[in-house]
């Protein structure tokens, strides 16, 4: 055995050697499990770019700010040099869950399902209850796209989180991984109508609906590419939701309203749900302060 | 030479003969798996509607089945691998059943997985778009890894007993001995094949317990990589390793128990083999108490939000009778149950009335408590501090109970310690199914956005489903046919290792195919070993 034995000497340099290439190791996981670096001083040349659409592996990549973004296939392809952001003005959300009905019926959602619902919060017992709605985070540190086992939900440059339908295998991996409870099973064969079934599935719509597979809120990106509002957004008659292009700095209500998205934010304390969890949403919130409408009897 | 078996050639025995009451069994069996298949069935056609699962509480009995049958499988690990590495002499007639537990655990447990997805037929997608950076292809690698090393870990060993089969049961069936003379791989025990097969075991019992490792862990991480308060914990790594080692230990007690009296294995499974394997057990309850007192202190103590949220339901909401009952009945009783039968002195016969006494002395006892604790609350002289001490009397006394009846009940367990390690086991069995459950389940009932207008009842809240049920069933009536299958095909006691003189030597191949009679005498053996030396 003693002709085996290795030397103290070996040993150690061994022991170095590995803890460097574990060092090494665990930054280029860490690279790779953090799918946009923390925002620095904001603009696009620093945008994080993602290249990653329902044809990858899912796989999110942050590409050097230089390069062109990828190409774009047909049914999935990003708006080019967009970054869709949502606010909603809590201060002016009466909780009517209009935004709610226009998304079921645009989206055929199955039932038992709310891509934007309307929560009553109250965070403390002091503080007063407010309505909060709540669509799909569309985060850009991707908690349910970092676990989906087989890149059927993926980030796309436009900001916005896919699924593919054809693809999900129904593990539901993805609700678990999500914080925001954003995410829905389809447990049976949703109920058709003769409109959904006449459209060709396209990842922007996940219709038509089937069975085994996760929905969520997509942030209507047919219509963002044609310039309207999401159908949330548009319906909303108290022109609480702002939807836009954080490149373009500028986002619209209902009302026709156009405003700087980072003005807003920063002059009335704009804010992101359960930042401290680091998943960097894409939708902001505006304070429930000077209300406008009676607030929930909470 | 072998005309006829001899009724002492026990271990061969179920590979010979088989009786009616096997048959009657593995047609109960396949009548429950067909019941099981039945309800997969159905949910294949009608979707995961079927199942108490809905949108809230996405996972539930599949994925825990799928935990505790991943869990079960590290019996062999631990048994074989580690104890053959450490030289354990006395674990030679368990390996094969412990290695057995976990092909088949493996078998039955990964495709619980498969049974919960919306797509099962989807599952090529894990191979064609695979994704490193998920947690569940760790699992697919590292299960699918751990299964190929315990077959070759349960084949290699089996090899001499496979031609021990191939020579001795030669008027066998006629693909049974084409079977045995295949696996043999024409194995006749020259000290060329000797070297080789005792290397490639050795090699083999040192790869396996890091990927076993690796398995549990992995497992956990599924739960322990997501943001979900009670899920998002840094000890459920070794948390989730321990509870399967835990489990496994008390599966292969309860299958060691049954193979004992079903095949009369009463001269190879011996009272020290239960008695060893309790004390493991004992030490593994005890880890494992320590990591859930951990886990649970660390989450109270701290006091977050989300996380009290999910422990009030543990403590005194919906699901403190599981919860309690699995701390209580299926961590501290069974840990009581195998320590204290072996530290408590016997009574001594000179004080005879105590057995008398004994019973009236608890008794007594429970009554007065009984009597503080249930008089009447109103009671107009009861003071307001002894009202507020009720709740805690009302515990103590029924604590009191319980410890006087287990005091009673401790000359019993002394005197039947199979008995005693094997209840246990079962006990712990249950428990660790049911904390599977509790760790899914109570988690998914306190999302960290609060449940609010859901469509009805069933939408935030789970209950099991016949649906589930009979799959569950179904999935283990299989675990237990494969089992029992291999048991009447392969020896389920290796006999080569069990022959063994001494850690250096073994009984010639031609010895055990010529001997009569196998007959095991352990005395014989052990004193031969003692002769040979370095034994353990």
């Amino acid at each position: 055995m003693t002709e085996n034995k290795i030397s103290r000497r070996t040993f150690l340099k061994l022991f170095a050697l590995s803890g460097v290439a574990l060092g090494g190791v665990g930054s280029w996981l860490a690279q790779l499990l953090r799918a946009a670096p923390p925002a620095s001083d904001g603009g696009a040349a620093t945008f994080p770019a993602f290249t990653a659409d329902a044809s990858t592996t899912g796989r999110l990549v942050r590409a050097p700010a230089a390069s062109p973004p990828a190409a774009p296939s047909s049914a999935a392809a990003a708006a080019p040099r967009r970054r869709w952001v949502m606010v909603i003005d809590l201060a002016k959300c009466d909780g009517c869950k209009e935004c709610t009905n226009a998304c079921n019926a645009m989206h055929f959602v199955p039932p038992g399902q709310e891509w934007i619902k309307v929560f009553e919060n109250r965070d403390n017992e002091v503080a007063g209850a407010y309505w909060f709605p709540r669509p799909c985070m569309q985060c850009d540190n991707t908690p349910c796209a970092k676990v989906c086992p087989v890149g059927a939900t993926s980030k796309r440059e436009d900001g916005i989180v896919l699924i593919d339908q054809e693809r999900c295998i129904g593990c539901r991996y993805c609700i678990a991984a999500c914080p925001y409870q954003s995410r829905f099973f389809n447990w049976s064969e949703p109920p058709h109508t003769p409109a959904e079934l006449a459209q060709p599935y396209s990842v922007e719509w996940n219709y038509p609906h089937r069975k085994g597979v996760v929905e969520k809120c997509l942030f209507c990106p047919a219509l963002a590419r044609e310039g309207k509002l999401p159908a949330c957004a548009a319906a909303c008659r108290m022109d609480a939701i702002y939807f836009g292009d954080q490149l373009e700095d500028a986002v619209t209500n209902h009302a026709g309203e156009t405003v700087s998205f980072t003005q807003l934010i920063r002059e009335k304390g704009g804010f992101r749900y359960m930042e401290d969890l680091g998943t960097e949403p894409r939708v902001w919130y505006l304070p429930p302060r000077d209300r406008v409408y009676p607030a929930p009897k909470g | 030479m072998f005309r006829q078996s001899s009724r002492k050639d026990i271990l061969f025995e179920p590979l010979r003969s088989t009786g009616i009451g096997f048959y009657a069994f593995v047609v109960l069996l396949l009548a429950v798996i067909a019941w099981g298949a039945y309800a997969y069935y159905l949910q294949l056609r009608d979707g995961l509607v079927v199942t108490g699962l809905r949108d809230y509480v996405f996972w539930g009995i599949y994925m825990t089945n799928f935990v505790f049958f991943i869990g079960i499988s590290h019996a062999g690990t631990l048994i074989s691998a580690i104890l053959r590495v450490t030289r354990a002499g006395w674990r030679r007639p368990i390996t094969r059943m412990a290695e057995a537990i976990t092909v088949f655990a493996l078998m039955i447990g990964a495709p619980m997985i498969i049974i919960d997805m919306g797509h099962p037929e989807r599952i090529l997608n894990l191979l064609l778009y695979g994704r490193l950076q998920s947690p569940i292809l760790w699992d697919l690698i590292s299960i699918t890894t751990y299964l190929t090393g315990s077959l070759m870990y349960l084949y290699l060993p089996m090899i001499p007993d496979l031609a021990l089969c191939r020579d001795r049961l030669t008027d066998a069936p006629a693909w049974k001995q084409f079977m045995y003379r295949v696996l043999a791989m024409g194995w006749h025990g020259d000290e060329e094949q000797k070297r080789k097969l005792e290397r490639g075991v050795a090699i083999m019992a040192v790869l396996i317990i890091p990927i076993a490792v690796s398995v549990h862990t992995v497992v956990s991480w599924i739960f322990g990589m997501t943001l979900r308060p009670g899920w998002h914990s840094t000890i459920f790594g070794p948390y989730f390793v321990v509870g399967a080692i835990f489990s496994g230990i008390a599966s292969i007690l309860i299958a060691m128990v049954i193979f004992r009296r079903v095949y009369h294995l009463e001269a190879y499974l011996e009272v020290k083999h239960f008695r060893n394997l309790g004390l493991l057990l004992l030490v593994m309850d005890l880890i494992y108490i320590y990591f859930t007192l951990s886990e649970y202190l660390t989450m109270l103590y701290g006091n977050e939000r989300a996380d009290q949220a999910v422990l009030q339901m543990l403590f005194g909401g919906d699901f403190a009778l599981p919860f309690w009952a699995m701390v209580l009945g299926g961590f501290v009783l069974p840990a009581l149950m195998l320590a204290l039968p072996n530290l408590v002195r016997a009574p001594a016969r000179a004080r005879a009335p105590f057995p008398v006494l004994r019973p009236v002395a608890v008794a007594a006892a429970v009554a007065v408590l009984a009597l503080i604790t249930f008089a009447p609350r109103t009671s107009p002289t009861a003071s307001l501090q002894v009202a507020s001490l009720l709740p805690l009397l009302r515990l103590f006394s029924i604590v009191a109970a319980l410890g006087g009846l287990f005091w009673l009940a401790l000359p019993l367990m002394r005197a039947h310690p199979i008995a005693t390690v094997v209840t246990a086991s079962v006990l712990v069995n249950a428990a660790m199914w049911l904390k599977r459950y509790i760790i899914i389940v109570p988690t998914l009932y306190n999302p960290r956005i609060p449940i609010q207008n859901v469509p009805s009842w069933e939408w935030a809240h789970y209950a099991p489903t016949w649906v589930e049920w009979s799959i569950t069933a179904g999935a283990f009536a299989a675990f237990i046919l494969l089992y029992a299958l291999f048991s009447k095909i392969f020896p389920i006691v290796s006999i080569w290792e069990t022959f063994q003189v001494s850690q250096e030597t073994l009984v010639s191949h031609e010895t055990l195919v010529s001997q009569e009679t196998l007959e095991h005498a352990p005395a014989r053996v052990e004193a031969r070993a003692a002769e040979g030396g370095a034994n353990v």
